[in-house]
């Protein structure tokens, strides 16, 4: 019961150092919301009004009929149409267009004779994953006008056109695939600032000292300061979890417990790690850029952007150690694909063991780096 | 020679913006004498640094007008940032450059020619004693030798004006002693003038001229004599009689209406009444027969003292205590044995042993980096001992059960409460933490807010307190939950006079119910609280016993009757020949 | 006046020399020039890549026939794909659902009747839509191995595949598409932004917490020379830093550089006075370090890596963050970088990027010029 009380009086103890201290307000507050919006409206692989030249010799019809179905997605956006071959070569270079569209004069003629005709693709390389989507827009586009144009001429066709269906995500919109991401993102940064700081500002301003000659418990002073980043992430996931579903508009199919199982899984390994980076750390710079060296690399191998699979397989293994992993797979899965408890199991155990094990160790660190 | 070094004209400078404004200087008029040492005197939060950094240049005045060595410090503030030297507090040395490096840093930033350099460098060197540590990083140096390195870069040019703020906070005595004899010997030679600010009032002495600065305003610039002067006849000296506890006695004085001041010091009692209040023995104490009053000649402490107090002021609430344990039982509560501390090849702590009885005020003294802050983190199980054996209460703090610390109180070196959580929400935490709650948590936390005169701030964030009141309530946290055992280091490091004598007000009366207070200061006339003390020095125990006995140890044909400070100085003096 | 001019030149020279022994002697400046650049290279030059590789593909044959063996091993003969065979469709859903597969190939039991048939084919594809991106390429490449095997059956067949429209692309610069060659030269920019204004910006702040600002600002130095003496070894630091970039990404990422070092090292020495002088911009509204480094953070470690064009295509995102782009130095820089590196010296490229952060460091400069003086408050 006393001991009950003492955590309670330390626990609001950590919500009043938090809360008073507008720095700190200002770390709880700045990242919810800059992430949010940039990553929520800058972080997508979509492509829009990619600029594209058109070098068009052919004089007939069916080329203008192409570039219109160019033209009308909202992928493309005509912005230069050349007369002569060598303005391309500037265009690209400049980066003024990323892809440049070149049709022969035998275009018409060539397709309503049943011959095959050429829609030469140039594209600016230098953001290679940018040339290999709109490729693959553009190929869309072209089996699209390939099937339409075999109608038309009413002969038999061959079924080159594939239906492809993507589960989960009908329409490909990266943003569906970023957002629930950001839920994981920012409680790492969150949880991880907030609980890498508490203990070494302690030590850097000298209470450290003054906790340790109470006769509080270790055990006591370590859930003291894992109980308030575990409140304010809570408190945090909630509302990104709403705007994801209010203002992103991202559907969100699964079981609410089972994503926020996940929350307080993730949560407790991030406060593990946090823990752990503050009691190794002697002043809050240290503590900060410990933070900083665990966050990148954890964003990066999580999955976050670019897929684990992709990965050389050393890097693959290190990636398990990395929390983030599995929320991400979590908080996607609940979001997007309906999922539930049995599906997402193992995720679960991987973060509580991190976190346990972590917790462990901070509290080692925390009692034999006293000085 | 009459010309003005310094010359400051109605000048007022503020803080923040607002209502929130502080006032750190409000219409000071200010002439420095060339040629002269002029002290800068005040309690904290006088508005000395504000004043140290105009004249540097560093601040720029609201209003008013600062002339440096006759050139208006607004309009070309290098024209007179190139004739002084400034030693700021916390002089900037580079701690990962070496001592040569530092010099050189700062001959080029002062522009010293470099066929000077030599010369210069080899005769600030040997003054200084640093000549063999050239090639040692700044950072390794010790607190006194940093001092002296930061004086030797700001000499390097000879400055016309030197400004010290506060250059001997922590320094130990002997380095004290050598930093004014540098100083003075370039007043001497160079017929430099020099302002300091000083919490050490016997350096205040010293000066040609002192300036009394006190929320801002000056109350008055004179020579020292002049402060001391209208006290003549109102300073005595009590012997105090065997069987009498000097605490109580002194504590009884104090309470007195007619009595300003009264400090002990030794076997004797230092008395200041108000103006025109002749001290009756019988009315002052009538339970303390036979006491006689000696006549003094007044010193400058004695003037600021009564100064900056005033009557109708009600003397320091002093904590009301039960009485725990009794003083009788003379057992022993705090033994350290052949304690020792390792920091990789560096030994902190050689082997010391001391005991701590029940009831008794123990100094630990000694500078900065003397091993005093390390021995006292062992003793309260905040640093594991290399080897060697501690006990608290019966107890190793560093492995007993968190349950075992419930019976002492701990106060930091620096001040170590949350800084942006209310003075109120400062006591209530601690007094939880200590497992206080419901009507007793009330209880106490009204009492501390009552004795230590922290009702009118309960809602201030601690952070925005003046020192003197975050070191009232650091002290007042460690109290909450009324430990036996009190663990006090450096709680009057940088703090007042005045405030330095409220606080030893409050420890005095806590030994006399009973609870057992470790200390540790700097300050070598507050030995004389002690009732046993080590001096620490380089990690040993330079001596141990009373105050009485180690001023023994140091009496000799020139001094007589040595102060706590030269029997300091002796001791060292005698370590390092035996070394 | 040509004493004038050698003091202030020996007080810059003192101001330099200290900082230099500084760098020297503390570990995490160096950590931050050289130890950060490999971790990062590392991470980007291995754990990021968004060219799907390994793609775990579920193939449902419900009839097999030669035709049917014969299209579904074309999977096993591509690099991209992992192929596992399912019998029933239901087994495969089930393995979609519980992420062991990226995509589904069913082959239905009238697969080879219906080859050459005009109707459509009796093939359904399922992917994995979550991650967008990797949905789509994995789209593409199985629609690239269909059409591919039907080509050569109907050429085998003595059909001519119809395609009105036939594609010819040619990727510039990056003909491999290896996203590698992208990302790392952007890297270059990440890490002087770290060097430039984090490091730079918490060791000026690191001087007035420490007090040693305040001693060296008593003395007749000038804020010209402050500055000077702060920028002048960071500049050599990050220089270094871009320097040992550059030689890593070429030795162990043979990543191409096409353009020329010269027009490399001056692109590179303007952006790292712009980073310089957002670090010095930093520390003298921060004067504690722990400020300064969020700050840092948030204002310039950020924005270079989302905003830059480093990863994401600025031409697509939404118009107001596109406008905000324009006030992020790495911008710039990211995009004569990628030129540099893979395309050449392009100057109409080069030249308006540079003349932006030209115009940066102006505005900057001016800003600290008026912010900086030498009094502490």
């Amino acid at each position: 019961m006393n001991t009950l009380w003492q955590l309670l009086a330390l626990v609001n103890k950590e919500f009043l150092a938090l809360l008073r201290d507008p720095r700190s307000r200002l770390v709880l507050i700045a990242p919810p919301i800059v992430q949010l919006l940039v990553f929520g409206y800058a972080a997508t692989f979509d492509l829009n009004d990619v600029p594209v030249a058109v070098y068009n010799q052919d004089r007939g019809s069916l080329s203008r009929e192409l570039l219109a179905r160019i033209e009308g997605s909202p992928a493309f956006h005509i912005a230069y149409r050349v007369t002569h071959e060598e303005q391309l070569r500037p265009l690209i270079d400049q980066r003024k267009v990323t892809l440049v569209l070149a049709m022969d004069a035998q275009f018409s003629r060539d397709i309503s004779q049943g011959r095959s005709a050429h829609l030469q693709a140039l594209l600016d390389g230098r953001n290679s994953n940018s040339a290999l989507i709109a490729l693959s827009y553009l190929r869309n586009i072209l089996i699209d006008f390939n099937q339409q144009q075999l109608q038309r001429q009413g002969g038999p066709t061959l079924p080159a056109a594939l239906k492809v269906r993507a589960w989960y995500n009908e329409n490909m919109a990266s943003r569906w695939f970023i957002v629930p991401g950001i839920v994981g993102l920012l409680l790492l940064v969150v949880t991880l600032v907030v609980t890498a700081l508490s203990i070494a500002r302690e030590r850097e301003e000298g209470t450290f000292d003054q906790l340790l000659v109470t006769p509080l418990h270790p055990w006591q002073i370590l859930l003291g300061k894992s109980i308030p980043g575990l409140i304010i992430g809570l408190i945090e996931a909630s509302f990104i979890i709403l705007l994801a579903v209010l203002w992103f508009e991202v559907p969100l199919r699964g079981s609410i417990g089972a994503l926020y199982l996940g929350i307080l899984l993730f949560l407790l390994s991030a406060v593990g790690v946090g823990l752990m980076i503050s009691a190794i750390s002697v002043t809050q710079q240290q503590a900060l850029l410990g933070a900083f060296l665990f966050l990148v690399p954890a964003v990066i191998l999580s999955g976050f952007a670019t897929p684990i699979a992709n990965m050389p397989e050393v890097v693959q293994w290190l990636s398990y150690l990395d929390p983030l992993r599995y929320f991400l797979v979590i908080v996607r899965g609940v979001f997007l694909e309906g999922d539930g408890y049995a599906l997402l199991l193992h995720q679960y155990w991987p973060m509580a063991l991190i976190g346990i094990v972590s917790l462990l160790l901070a509290g080692w660190l925390a009692r034999h780096r006293m000085y | 020679m009459d010309s003005m070094a310094l010359r400051l004209q109605q000048v007022s400078r503020s803080f923040g913006d607002g209502n929130a404004a502080t006032r750190a200087l409000d219409g000071i008029s200010l002439d420095i004498h060339s040629g002269e040492v002029t002290g800068l005197i005040g309690p904290d939060g006088a508005g000395k640094t504000t004043l140290m950094r105009l004249c540097a240049t560093l601040l720029a005045p609201d209003q008013g007008s600062v002339e440096v060595l006759g050139i208006d410090a607004l309009a070309d503030p290098i024209a007179v940032q190139s004739r002084i030297g400034y030693m700021p507090q916390r002089f900037g040395l580079y701690e990962d450059l070496t001592v040569q490096e530092n010099l050189d840093l700062y001959a080029d930033l002062q522009g010293l020619a470099v066929a000077r350099r030599v010369t210069r460098y080899r005769e600030l060197m040997e003054m200084t004693g640093l000549s063999p540590f050239t090639g040692r990083l700044a950072g390794k140096l010790s607190g006194g030798m940093k001092q002296k390195l930061g004086l030797a870069c700001a000499l390097l040019r000879e400055p016309e004006l030197l400004l010290l703020d506060e250059a001997t906070v922590g320094v130990d005595p002997v380095s004290r002693r050598e930093l004014w004899q540098i100083v003075y010997r370039q007043v001497r030679e160079y017929g430099m003038s020099v302002l300091l600010s000083t919490a050490y009032l016997d350096e205040a002495e010293r000066c040609d001229r002192v300036a009394l600065l006190h929320q801002g305003r000056l109350l008055g610039m004179d020579r020292p004599a002049a402060f001391s002067a209208p006290l003549d006849g109102d300073c005595y000296r009590l012997d105090i009689p065997n069987g009498v506890s000097a605490r109580r006695l002194q504590r009884r004085l104090q309470e007195h209406p007619s009595i300003a001041d009264a400090l002990i010091e030794g076997e004797t009692l230092r008395v200041v009444t108000w103006p025109g209040q002749a001290p009756t023995p019988d009315l002052l104490a009538p339970e303390f027969t036979a006491l006689a009053f000696t006549p003094l000649a007044p010193r400058f402490e004695d003037a600021f003292i009564r100064l900056l107090r005033r009557p109708e002021e009600k003397p320091t609430q002093l904590p009301s205590l039960k009485q725990t344990g009794t003083p009788a039982a003379q057992d022993i509560v705090i033994r350290a044995e052949h304690l020792e501390r390792r920091f990789g090849d560096f030994l902190a702590v050689k082997g010391i042993s001391f005991a701590v009885r029940r009831g008794e005020i123990f100094g630990l003294l000694g500078a900065n980096g003397a091993g005093k802050s390390t021995t006292f983190r062992m003793l309260c199980g905040l640093l594991p001992v290399s080897s060697g054996h501690v006990s608290v209460a019966g107890h190793d703090l560093r492995h007993a059960a968190a349950s075992a610390r419930q019976r002492l109180g701990y106060m930091a070196q620096r001040f170590s409460l949350y800084g942006n959580l209310t003075v109120q929400q400062n006591l209530r935490f601690f007094s939880a933490s200590y497992g206080l709650r419901g009507a007793r948590q009330r209880e106490r936390i009204d009492w501390a807010l009552q004795n230590f005169e922290l009702r009118p701030f309960a809602g201030h964030k601690a952070i925005d307190l003046s020192l003197g009141y975050k070191q009232r309530l650091a002290f007042a946290a460690a109290l909450m939950h009324e430990p036996e055992i009190l663990f006090l280091d450096e709680p009057t490091s940088g703090v007042d006079p005045i405030a330095r004598r409220e606080f030893w007000a409050r420890t005095n009366a806590l030994a006399e119910a009973g609870i057992t207070i470790l200390v540790t200061t700097h300050f070598m006339e507050e030995a004389n609280y002690c009732d046993k003390l080590v001096i620490m020095a380089e990690g040993d125990i330079l001596a141990e016993g009373t105050p009485a006995q180690i001023k023994q140890q140091a009496r000799s044909p020139q001094h007589p009757n040595p102060s706590m400070e030269d029997a300091f100085i002796t001791l060292i003096e005698g370590h390092e020949v035996a070394a | 006046m040509s004493r004038r001019l050698a003091d202030s030149r020996r007080r810059l020279r003192g101001m330099v020399r200290k900082e230099w022994l500084q760098i020297w002697r503390d570990p995490s400046s160096i950590a931050i020039a050289f130890v950060l650049p490999v971790i990062l290279l590392f991470l980007f030059g291995y754990g990021v890549s968004l060219d799907a590789k390994d793609i775990r593909l579920g193939l449902v044959v419900e009839q097999m026939d030669s035709d049917s063996r014969n299209f579904a091993e074309s999977f096993g003969r591509s690099d991209y794909f992992m192929p596992r065979y399912f019998s029933d469709i239901r087994e495969a859903e089930q393995a979609l659902t519980e992420r062991r597969l990226d995509g589904i190939v069913w082959l239905r039991h009238d697969f080879s009747q219906r080859l050459l048939q005009p109707s459509p084919a009796a093939i359904a594809v399922r992917v994995n839509g979550v991650d967008a991106n990797e949905a789509r390429i994995t789209a593409g490449y199985i629609q690239g191995v269909w059409f591919g095997w039907l080509e050569k059956y109907a050429r085998e067949h003595g059909r001519e595949l119809d395609t009105p429209v036939q594609l010819q692309q040619r990727v510039w610069f990056n003909s491999a598409v290896i996203s590698r060659h992208y990302l790392v030269p952007g890297l270059i920019a990440i890490i002087m932004t770290l060097i430039g204004s984090l490091l730079t910006s918490m060791v000026i702040a690191r001087e007035w917490e420490r007090g040693t600002m305040e001693a060296m600002m008593a003395t007749p130095l000038r804020i010209p020379e402050v500055l000077a003496g702060k920028l002048i070894p960071y500049f050599v630091l990050g220089m270094a830093g871009m320097l040992f970039t550059v030689v890593l990404a070429k030795g162990l990422f043979a990543v191409p550089l096409r353009g020329s070092f010269g027009a490399l090292l001056l692109s590179g020495a303007l952006f790292m006075l712009v980073a310089l002088a957002m670090g010095l911009l930093i520390s003298i509204i921060a004067k504690n370090q722990f400020v300064a480094g969020q700050i840092a953070i948030i204002v310039t470690f950020l924005p270079a890596f989302i905003l830059s064009g480093f990863i994401f295509d600025i031409g697509s995102m939404p118009a107001p963050i596109q406008l905000i782009t324009h006030l992020v130095p790495a911008r710039y820089f990211v995009a004569i970088l990628q030129t540099l590196f893979l395309a050449g010296d392009i100057w109409p490229v080069i030249l308006p990027n540079l003349g932006a952060m030209a115009l940066m460091l102006l505005v900057f400069m001016m800003i600290i010029r008026r912010k900086a003086h030498k009094r502490i408050a």
